[in-house]
């Protein structure tokens, strides 16, 4: 009846039950307060079923909160147990689950918090950028999300249910293989990474067909906005390397599920293959992560300086040769396979050429300053943490780009310090940096700027002290994945520093939750009514804080970059307004349905539940096939209730 | 309703501007199911490389050689050429409003693909009937995996193709239907294409 799921699984080690416990309770709690406040209706119409790409990034932006805090108490279990697990003491946690921990951690951080950072930004600001109404697909659009936000939560029901999978983010096989890892770990994460990964190809194409067909009049490819063209950039990348995954998962699946030999180490398979397909796909995804940084990169730092970006046609060619380049490098993450010197050769080259077109950004943004008027406002402190981390985190990435070097640190800590450089230092503060930067433009006010400080002055300095002693460690010899060591080694000092710094970063995080609440509390306060509180200079300022539904009144046209700049400094009068109607689509729960189906399937495959795999599977495609059926149907806005909105918004401004 | 029927007799390909609140709702389709198509054209690559790389590891069971029949597989790849061009036929009889015409044509393109799937999971019950199922060998695997996927999409194209027939039958053609149609002859004559490249590379190439 229930395959192989029996109430083992329920079992956990007090750890795991106390966070389990706390999910569940928070999850009641949650619904008992929306009930309490009588918000289901609205929750289901407004949020649930919206098809408003402004609502689906914000929901993206809430799916990525809960999974950081997810996989940021990952992170403080594993520093914990490794400042404590010397000699005779073992730490708090068995080394079998500490290999659920580091697995689950990276998958989380990279699947659901970089992914869903991205996905959240792109789906606020571009349409908005581009000076458009909608993206092209925006029933595409919400089941990419709810499928993102399913494979979350499968996520947060393996913690729950039986085990995650104990191979590390990329589940190598023979590890991952039947043979080795027989039971539901692997499984899980297959399933998860399937579904989230169909949702970023599904995504990513509807972006680029937004981008590519909806800019408004005026706006040629060499007019867009640099976060645009990095928008551009990665869907690319997403939809040439997202395949690959699943293509690579989904054999990995037959490997599992149907006895077939590709991957396993008898049989004929070859595990390296697995290694040479995921890579292919690995690679590119980092790009992925940081190209929609060096985007927010490229809008904070003008507005910020008060001056046009600095080198605007050689930041898209740089974006251009990074797309590019992302593809001929993946061996570079396991030089130790043992090919030839030519093939290593040849990806050592392509690796430190990548270096070129990050170095001419870097510069760019830096040239941006010079004779700008530098603001020093937090978005800009996060820049600043940006170039020092991005730079050393891409100097170390040249040492390791050398196949004798990496055959030294090859698995060591110090690759963990250069990647958390790279996803911490760039991905995360670039997105904090954003964040600020795009709070108000959805919220109406601001973020509150003194606790922001606080915040950044504690990752910064939590960030340092936690990575910089593990390049040293990983000089010292110590590899990545350790739940234990011996006192002998002399790494516990630094394993301790690093603890420390984690700890650090923690308050920093909680300084940023405190301030959003302070900053809610205190809405009135940071008020903006200008719709551009930072004196901006894309289209996205052009419009009401928060947006209305439609974006713009009317689609504005442009004629040069930096167009909201042009109007304030009187280069350009914008027309006078003529009012259309205009059609938006209306909301739907087909998505919804999608993606919840979407998570029962997976649960079901992972315990091998022939029947309830079965109903999802068959509920997804009927879903699948009324929505092919369905007649388009449209919400109409009149001339009438734009021009009542536009002028109720005018009457707002005025009285303050 | 009514103003959205396709009334184009003359020309050679529907006005789609002018039924449609929309504009470009039909070019942003086409274009973003290419980019669908090429994702999937980069799911086949994977197989293919695993299959090109995989190949020789036979682990003692049979080789291509000995294991395929061309004369099967060639059957199999007329049907599929000859639905894709019934397909487009069927396009082209919806360009001129021609309902019975459509559905003739895409019965005849589905009776195809349908005996196109029969001879395959003949040909694999066949495989595992002499004893060389996918688990035998890492080429084996590989040719289940890559062909099969292959016989899945056609599969899915079946279904696409019964439900398009059901809306062309009760709707009629319209604005949406047309599309729709559009958007699925290029699904079939994609997995043509991908089967052009099964024949060479697994069967042709095998045998040799």
């Amino acid at each position: 009846m229930f395959g192989r799921l029996t109430l083992e699984a329920f079992q956990h080690q007090d750890s795991q039950t106390m966070a389990v416990l706390g999910m569940v309770v928070s999850g009641i709690a949650l619904m008992g307060l929306i009930t309490y406040l009588k918000r289901w209706k609205w929750l289901w119409n407004e949020w649930l079923t919206t098809v408003d790409p402004k609502r689906i990034g914000v929901m993206y932006i809430v799916v990525v909160l809960i999974m950081f805090m997810k996989g940021f108490a990952d992170a403080l279990m594993m520093r914990l147990q490794q400042a404590m697990s010397v000699g005779e003491s073992f730490g708090f946690i068995s080394a079998e689950h500490f290999q659920e921990v580091f697995s689950s951690h990276g998958t989380t951080m990279i699947f659901f918090v970089g992914m869903g950072v991205l996905f959240g930004l792109m789906n606020l600001i571009v349409p908005l950028q581009i000076g458009a109404r909608d993206v092209a697909y925006p029933f595409l659009n919400a089941l990419g999300f709810w499928l993102f936000a399913s494979a979350a939560m499968l996520t947060l029901v393996s913690l729950a249910v039986g085990k995650f999978s104990a191979c590390g983010w990329l589940a190598y096989p023979p590890l991952s293989g039947l043979e080795f890892s027989p039971g539901e770990g692997v499984d899980y994460w297959i399933w998860i990474l399937q579904i989230a990964g169909i949702g970023s190809t599904i995504s990513g194409i509807n972006f680029l067909v937004t981008i590519l067909k909806m800019r408004c009049p005026g706006m040629s490819f060499m007019k867009m906005p640099i976060f645009v063209w990095s928008a551009l950039c990665t869907m690319v990348l997403i939809i040439f390397a997202f395949p690959i995954l699943t293509a690579t998962l989904y054999l990995l699946t037959l490997d599992r599920y149907l006895e077939m030999k590709i991957f396993t180490a008898g049989g004929g398979g070859n595990p390296m293959l697995y290694i040479n397909l995921i890579w292919a796909w690995g690679h590119p995804e980092v790009y992925i992560l940081i190209m929609p940084i060096f985007g927010i990169f490229s809008e904070v730092v003008p507005t910020f300086c008060e001056k046009r970006l600095f080198g605007y046609v050689s930041m898209v060619w740089a974006l251009l040769l990074i797309t590019l380049l992302s593809f001929l490098v993946w061996v570079h993450h396991f030089f130790t396979m043992g090919a030839s010197p030519g093939v290593n050769a040849f990806f050592a080259i392509t690796t430190m050429l990548i270096a070129i077109p990050t170095g001419v950004k870097i510069f760019n943004w830096l040239f941006t300053k010079y004779r700008g008027r530098v603001h020093f406002e937090s978005p800009m402190l996060w820049f600043f943490a940006f170039v020092l981390n991005f730079s050393v985190g891409g100097m170390t990435g040249m040492l390791l780009s050398a196949p004798p070097v990496d055959y030294q640190v090859h698995n060591s800590l110090f690759l963990i310090a250069h990647f958390h450089g790279m996803v911490i230092g760039g991905v995360l503060f670039g997105f904090f940096s954003g964040f600020t930067y795009w709070f108000p433009k959805y919220t109406g006010f601001k973020l509150c700027e003194n606790l922001n400080r606080y915040a950044f002055w504690c990752w910064f300095t939590g960030f340092l002290l936690a990575f910089m002693p593990l390049y040293m460690l990983g000089f010292m010899g110590a590899t990545r994945r350790l739940n234990h060591y011996e006192a002998a080694t002399g790494w516990q000092p630094l394993f301790l520093l690093a603890g420390v710094g984690a700890l650090i970063i923690m308050t920093g995080a909680a300084i940023q939750l405190y301030g959003l609440y302070a900053s809610i509390r205190d809405r009135k306060k940071n008020a903006d009514l200008t719709g551009d509180p930072w004196n901006g200079r894309t289209l996205e300022w052009a419009t009401h804080s928060p947006p209305p539904i439609y974006n713009f009144a009317i689609i504005p046209t442009v004629d040069q970059l930096d167009p909201l700049w042009a109007i304030k400094r009187g280069w350009v009068t914008p027309p006078e307004p003529k009012y259309e109607d205009i059609h938006l689509p209306k909301n739907t729960p087909l998505a919804l349905y999608i993606g919840g189906l979407s998570l029962v399937f997976g649960f079901a495959m992972t315990w091998f539940i022939t029947w309830l795999a079965i109903i999802s599977f068959v509920g997804m495609l009927t879903c699948i096939i009324i929505r092919l059926t369905e007649k388009e149907e449209f919400d109409v806005i009149t001339a009438q209730e734009v021009e009542n909105t536009e002028a109720e918004y005018a009457r707002r401004l005025k009285t303050t | 309703m009514r103003s959205l029927i396709i009334r184009h007799l003359p020309e050679s390909h529907p006005d789609t501007s002018i039924p449609d609140p929309h504009q470009d709702t039909f070019s942003k389709c086409v274009l973003g199911f290419w980019m669908y198509l090429m994702t999937d054209c980069i799911l086949f690559a994977t197989l293919f490389i695993t299959y090109a790389v995989l190949h020789d590891n036979n682990f003692g069971g049979p080789t291509s050689q000995e294991l395929f029949s061309l004369s099967t597989a060639f059957i199999e790849t007329m049907i599929l050429l000859f639905s894709s061009v019934t397909c487009g036929l069927g396009i082209l009889a919806s360009l001129r409003n021609d309902k019975t015409k459509v559905l003739g044509w895409l019965l005849i393109s589905f009776l195809l693909g349908a005996s196109f799937v029969a001879l395959e999971i003949n040909e694999f019950h066949h495989f595992v009937q002499e004893g060389h199922s996918w688990t035998q060998s890492a080429f084996l695997s590989t040719f289940f995996a890559l062909v099969g996927t292959h016989g899945l999409h056609v599969t899915c194209g079946l279904l696409w193709m019964t439900i398009m027939m059901l809306q062309v039958y009760f709707i009629g053609i319209n604005i949406m239907t047309f599309r729709r149609l559009v958007l699925f002859s290029m699904f079939w004559h994609f997995l043509d294409v991908v089967w052009v490249f099964i024949f060479t590379f697994v069967y042709l190439m095998g045998v040799i």
